[in-house]
This record gives structure tokens, sequence and C-alpha cells, in this order.
């Protein structure tokens, strides 16, 4: 009861807290908070808005789940934002060029992103274990690396081809797109909102239910106490990278095989990033990430309906920002004053055990 | 005061040394002085006028509801999102667009193709017609609006969309102005040595350096020429970083270029600020005639010319067009020959070379020269 309330107030409080603090942004800048908010909600309810936000989610669930598996470990891997760009690029390459019959196409170029993804978050897992580098700097720089080399591979006498002003990879053949789940007028969901899903239930058996899973929290929390158990800490540091790599590697796909079918030179960027929002919003947990994406999907949204009633869209960025800054202040809060409470508890039982023994 | 008055009677006497020894030194079919190049006999001049297309019969735009959805950096860009916006001001003060029915969005960075479509949507849905998409990144989601809102009609800058008669491309011709820029850059350098700085290496900013390139070598075929770009295709960050702009600026003027042409959007002032802290180099804008605006005016006395794309009049003549229900005037390109690409001459700086310019210009137009558009 107390755990259930330890880890749904922080987030509330984070949400609320975060509302008023935009609210107090709109007034000083001369907007209406009530009618800003008002369009917020309305907003997914109209058009595709609901299918948007839950298309976006599953990028962001994927990405979210890719950053969390490496701080489950203790590894701070900022090279999620590379190593899915990395993905998405080789994988769209592989379907635009091979022209593979059904399902073996789409299980290739799923693979394709993913040991993409996980070969490049390999360098700096080696790195880290041979050389001590910082994982933090070496994914930070294999980023920018990253966005050179996809500039190589799709500039046009590589693999681009050009199409008006934009380049893209040769589009992926219909027969390997991954098909979405039509509701009309309301707009389709992608296919591979399911892969999110999956990941989500693989994650929570892997940490929960596998050998791999304990060693990896094991070795998280307490690197020490693991390898005095017999946990091999180079091992695990890199099958934590490469997991969290080949993961990343699967960010893009929902978009890449459900509607873009390129990879392009205008394919967004960014999405690692708001992976290590929604990781920390979650708490590392499955279901907490799978809010958590909802909820940044949900305001990503609304910045554009806020601009078409000439709102200023940074309000969104402001309140993305403050809940995230919230939930982590919030969840210590909270913590404290429950760790407080627990003390109280203690010491008055302690206290009634010895009055009790003395008379 | 008599700092100023010393400054000024020295460059000027700079100047007239400068003129006075690249004259004696210039090649004899050199139609003026300051080109340190050996130069190619340039066509004759038979400087045919730009057609105008705009007719003056008035046009009542008042009923119009307008939609603007810009690319990144929306109005205040100093860029080509700030040209469409001169384009929606002109509509407003020459067709009576109110300012009631307007509505202006703003593409945020890295945004998906989904939230493209939600602003397109929106926009239509609201009535709005017609609405104006700037830049190429709108295509793909422009291309699955138009066709659920056949009744709206759209217009896009930089691209086209296929299969989709509702929607004006307004394209532009960029390498042709680009190859008038090359010819003023290749007359203008002392050192026969000029360089190209563009933002972002992707395909639209590779035709303004085809069309430069083309241009310096065509009056100078001996020239050397620096091209650079600020950072590589798929990072944007080139068009809105001024100080790396300087950085790459500053290693081709290292290099020995002394006029450098740049399409580098806001990256551009970062540009403009390196040629003029080098000294006796000249810089050529780009967009819009960056002589005389405001944002770069610190450096205005370097910047000879600018590459003017006319992005504005595209936009304006769009309004135009469906306010008075007529669109069959939009010309498929805006190209040399309707004035939708020209070089600027605000400043001066370029009054000796002009008619020389214009004998290219009517070549290009005549279709005597053509410009290649890829490098």
């Amino acid at each position: 009861m107390r755990s259930l309330r330890g880890k749904l107030l922080p987030p509330v409080v984070a949400i609320v807290f975060s509302a008023l603090l935009c609210s107090v942004a709109l007034i000083i800048s001369g907007s209406n908070p009530a009618k800003a908010l008002a369009v917020m909600v309305v907003q997914v309810g109209r058009d595709t808005t609901l299918v948007d936000i839950v298309n976006s989610a599953s990028v962001y669930y994927l990405v979210g789940i890719a950053v969390a598996i490496g701080f489950k470990m203790n590894l701070f891997n900022i090279g999620v934002e590379g190593q899915y760009r990395i993905g998405a690029a080789l994988a769209a390459i592989v379907g635009g060029q091979l022209n593979m019959p059904p399902v073996i196409g789409q299980i290739v170029i799923i693979l394709t992103a993913m040991v993409g993804g996980a070969a490049y978050a390999a360098l700096p897992a080696i790195l880290k274990v041979t050389r001590g580098v910082s994982e933090v700097i070496t994914t930070i720089m294999l980023n920018a690396i990253a966005g050179g080399i996809i500039a190589l591979l799709i500039k046009q006498g590589a693999f681009g081809v050009l199409n008006n002003n934009n380049i893209s990879t040769k589009p992926i053949p219909s027969s390997n797109w991954i098909p979405g789940i039509s509701f009309g007028s309301a707009g389709t969901v992608f296919g591979l909102v399911l892969l999110a899903i999956l990941v989500g239930v693989g994650y929570w058996v892997l940490l929960n239910r596998t050998r791999f899973g304990f060693e990896l929290q094991a070795s998280g929390e307490s690197p020490t106490a693991a390898t005095a158990g017999g946990v091999d800490a180079k091992r695990m540091i890199v099958i934590a990278m490469l997991v969290s790599g080949a993961i990343a590697g699967l960010t893009a796909l929902p978009e890449v095989l459900g509607r873009d079918h390129a990879y392009t030179l205008i394919s967004p960027q960014g999405y690692g990033f708001t992976g290590i929002a929604v990781a920390l919003l979650g708490r590392n947990n499955p279901g907490g990430i799978a809010f958590g994406a909802l909820l940044w999907a949900f305001l990503d949204q609304s910045a554009v309906s806020l601009d078409v009633i000439q709102v200023p869209r940074e309000i969104v960025t402001i309140m993305q920002g403050a809940i995230v800054l919230s939930v982590v202040v919030s969840y210590e809060v909270i913590r404290r004053l429950e760790l407080a409470a627990e003390q109280r508890r203690v010491g008055l039982q302690l206290a009634a055990a010895t009055t009790g023994s003395a008379s | 005061m008599a700092a100023i008055a010393l400054t000024s009677v020295m460059s000027m006497a700079a100047c007239a040394k400068d003129s006075s020894s690249s004259g004696a030194g210039g090649s004899s079919n050199s139609a003026s002085s300051g080109s340190g190049c050996k130069l190619s006999t340039p066509p004759t001049a038979a400087a045919a006028g730009t057609t105008t297309t705009g007719s003056s019969t008035k046009v009542d735009g008042s009923a119009l509801k307008v939609g603007l959805a810009y690319d990144i950096g929306g109005r205040g860009d100093a860029s080509f999102n700030d040209a469409a916006a001169a384009g929606l001001d002109l509509a407003k003060s020459q067709l009576g667009v109110k300012a009631e029915n307007i509505k202006e969005t703003t593409a945020s960075p890295n945004e998906s193709d989904a939230a493209k479509e939600t602003r397109l949507r929106q926009l239509a849905q609201e009535g709005y017609n017609p609405i104006v998409t700037v830049g190429f990144a709108y295509a793909p989601a422009l291309q699955n609006v138009a066709k659920d809102f056949p009744q709206t009609k759209f217009a896009i800058v930089d691209s086209t969309v296929d299969n989709s008669p509702n929607v004006t491309p307004l394209t532009f011709t960029e390498e042709q102005g680009s190859f008038l820029v090359g010819v003023i850059a290749a007359y203008k350098s002392k050192a026969c040595h000029v360089g190209f700085v563009g933002g972002v290496n992707v395909p639209l900013i590779q035709k303004f350096q085809a069309g430069f390139d083309a241009g310096a070598k065509a009056a100078a075929p001996d020239i050397k020429i620096e091209d650079k770009y600020i950072t590589p295709a798929g990072d944007f960050t080139g068009f809105q970083a001024p100080d790396k702009g300087r950085l790459v600026a500053q290693g081709e003027l290292s290099a020995g270029a002394d006029v450098i042409y740049q399409a580098a959007g806001n990256s551009g002032k970062g540009i403009f600020d390196a040629v003029k802290a080098k000294g006796g180099s000249y810089a050529i804008g780009v967009d819009s005639d960056q002589y005389k605006q405001a944002g770069v005016a610190d450096d205005k006395d370097v910047i000879i010319s600018s590459m003017m794309k006319r992005v504005d009049t595209a936009v304006y003549d769009f309004l135009r067009g469906v306010a008075s229900n007529d669109l069959t005037g939009i010309p498929k390109v805006f190209d040399l020959a309707v004035g939708g690409v020209d070089f600027a001459t605000s400043g001066g700086k370029v009054d000796d070379i002009k008619s020389t310019v214009d004998a290219y210009k009517a070549q290009i137009i005549s279709g005597a020269i053509k410009v290649p558009s890829t490098i």
C-alpha cells in the first residue's frame, strides 16, 4: 500500500507542478492558461491525434527501454541517439537494395537494425572494459560521428536517390512493409506498436525471471557485491551495452516500415535524448516507461495544436523539462518522507517493546 | 572626428591605389577594373529586361483565409521563412488580406512527418484556404494531406508534390542566379581566388554551388574556387550556426579566397563578420538583398551583391492567383526570365560591371548559356 503510494504520487505531483509552472509562464507571456490546457486535452479526440500519440509513443517506448537497460547496469548510454540512427539507416538501405520475399524481408530488416545498433554500441563497451574510458564521453562523440556516417551512406552515388530536393535511400518494396492497423479517418496505428509491447514484456521477463537480469540489477546496485558473488562485471557491461544498442536500433523501425519506407535527409533525429527523459520518467520500469512515452507523445502533439491557436509552443518544452525535473525531485522527497515515517514507526515499536520488557 | 576623417581619407587612398594598380595589370578584354583574373570575353550586351508577369488589375483578397506553415526558425529567421513572410505581408497591403484571417505556424526542430501532417490538417480543417508550406521538408506530409482536402489550394516552396492537382509548387532556379554572382565574384577578386560557403551539404544548396562555380569559371577559366559546407547532410544546424560559419569562412579566406558567396541562412552573419574582419575582401549574400537587411547591417560595406531568390514574390503571386481564382499565371519554375532569381546591385559596388553581368543574364535567359544544377 505504502509502496504503491510511493510509486504513483511522484508522477502525479510532477504533472500538477509542471502544469502550474506552465500556467504561470503562460500568464506572464499574456496567454490564457485555461484555454491552452483545454486545447491540449480536447485535441486528443480530434482527427488522427490519438493515433499519432500512440505511434510516437511506440517509438519513444523502444528508445526508453534501450536507455533503461543501460541505467539498470549503471551505464549512461547517451549513444542511443547514434545507435538508433545507424540502425535505421542500415535497415532502410538493406530493405531498399535487396528485393526480399515477404516475411523474410521484414525479419532481415529488423535484424539488420538490431545488429547495426548493437555494433555501434560495441565500440564504447569495448573501450570501457579494456581501457576504462567513460561511456558518456565515447557515446557523445560517436553520436556526432553517426551523423557523418549516415550522410556518407545516403549520398547520391552511395545508397541515396535524389527526390526533388530531398535525398533518401531506395524505397523499401511494399512486400517488405509492415502494415498498420487502420482506424479509418482516425488514422493508422503502426503495426510495429506490437513489437514495442513485445519488447516491453521481454524487458520485464529479462529483469525479473532470468539469471542475467538478476546479475544485471545486482551489478548496477552494487558492483563490488556482485563481483564478490561471482558476477563477471566486464562481461555484464559488454552484454548490457549490446542489448541496449540492439533495442535502440529498433527505435525508428515503426516509422521506417510503417510510414516512410525509406531513410531520408529529413528523417527525425533526437529520439535518443527523448529516450533518456522517458526512462527517467518511468524509473526504468516497463510500465512506467510506457506511461512516460505516452505522456511525452501527448505533449509533443500538443505543441502543434498550441501553435495553431497562437500559444507559444515552447510552453511544451518548459512543461517537459519541468516534469522530468520534478519527477526526479519528488521521488527523492517522497522516498525520504517514507524513510522518516518508517523510522518513526520502528522507533515507536522499539520504545513500546523496551517499556514492555521493563515493566 | 578627426580619426574618422583620417581613416576615410586613407581608405579612399587605398581604393584609388587599388584600382589603378589592378587596372594596369588587368587583361585587355576586361570590361572593368578590379579583377586579378585573366577574364574570358564577356557576351555582347543585349540586356533584355526581365518580363514582369504581374498585371495591374486590382485583385481583392479580403475574403481569403490564409494559412502559412513555416519550416524550422519561422518568421524572423532572416532567411527564406522571412522571405515567405514578406510575401504574406505584401498580400496584406496589396490584396487586403485581413490580419485576423491569417494563421502562421512553425515547425519544431526534429519533429516527425506526423507532426507536420497534423499541422496541415488542423489548418485545412479550420477552413484556411489557401495554405502555403515553406520548405521541401513538407513534401511527404503535404502529399498525404492534399488528397484529403481536394477543395483546399496548397502551395509548397522548394519542392514539387506528385499527383496532387491542388498543390502549386513554387520552385526556383537557384543555379542561374548563383551563376551571375559567380561572374561578379570573378570580376571582383584581386587574387583570382573565390569561395563558396554552404550551410548544409544537401542537393538544394549544391545547386547554389554548381551555379556559382560555373559562373566564376565562365568569366575566368583559370579561377581558383574554395567550396565548403558548414555541416554534412542531415545535420540542419548548419543553417543556424554563425560561429561555425565564421570558422569555415576564415578557412577559405586564409586559403587565399577574397570574395566569398554564402548560402547558409542564419549562419551567413558569421561569414560576413569573417570577411569584414579579414579586410580587403568581399562577400556576396543570398536569398534577399542582404545589403539592405537590418540583421547584417554592421557588415553591409563588404556585401557587394546578393543572389536574390524571390520567395516573397512567389508567395505573393500564388496568393494573388488564388484571390483572382486564376493560378495559370504562376510560372512552372521561378527562373531568371520571370525574375524569380536575380542579383542585387544595392550599395553600388557592382555598378561598374553591371552591363557585363546583364549580358550573361541575357545569355542565360535566351538559352545560349545552360547553367548546371548539380556539382
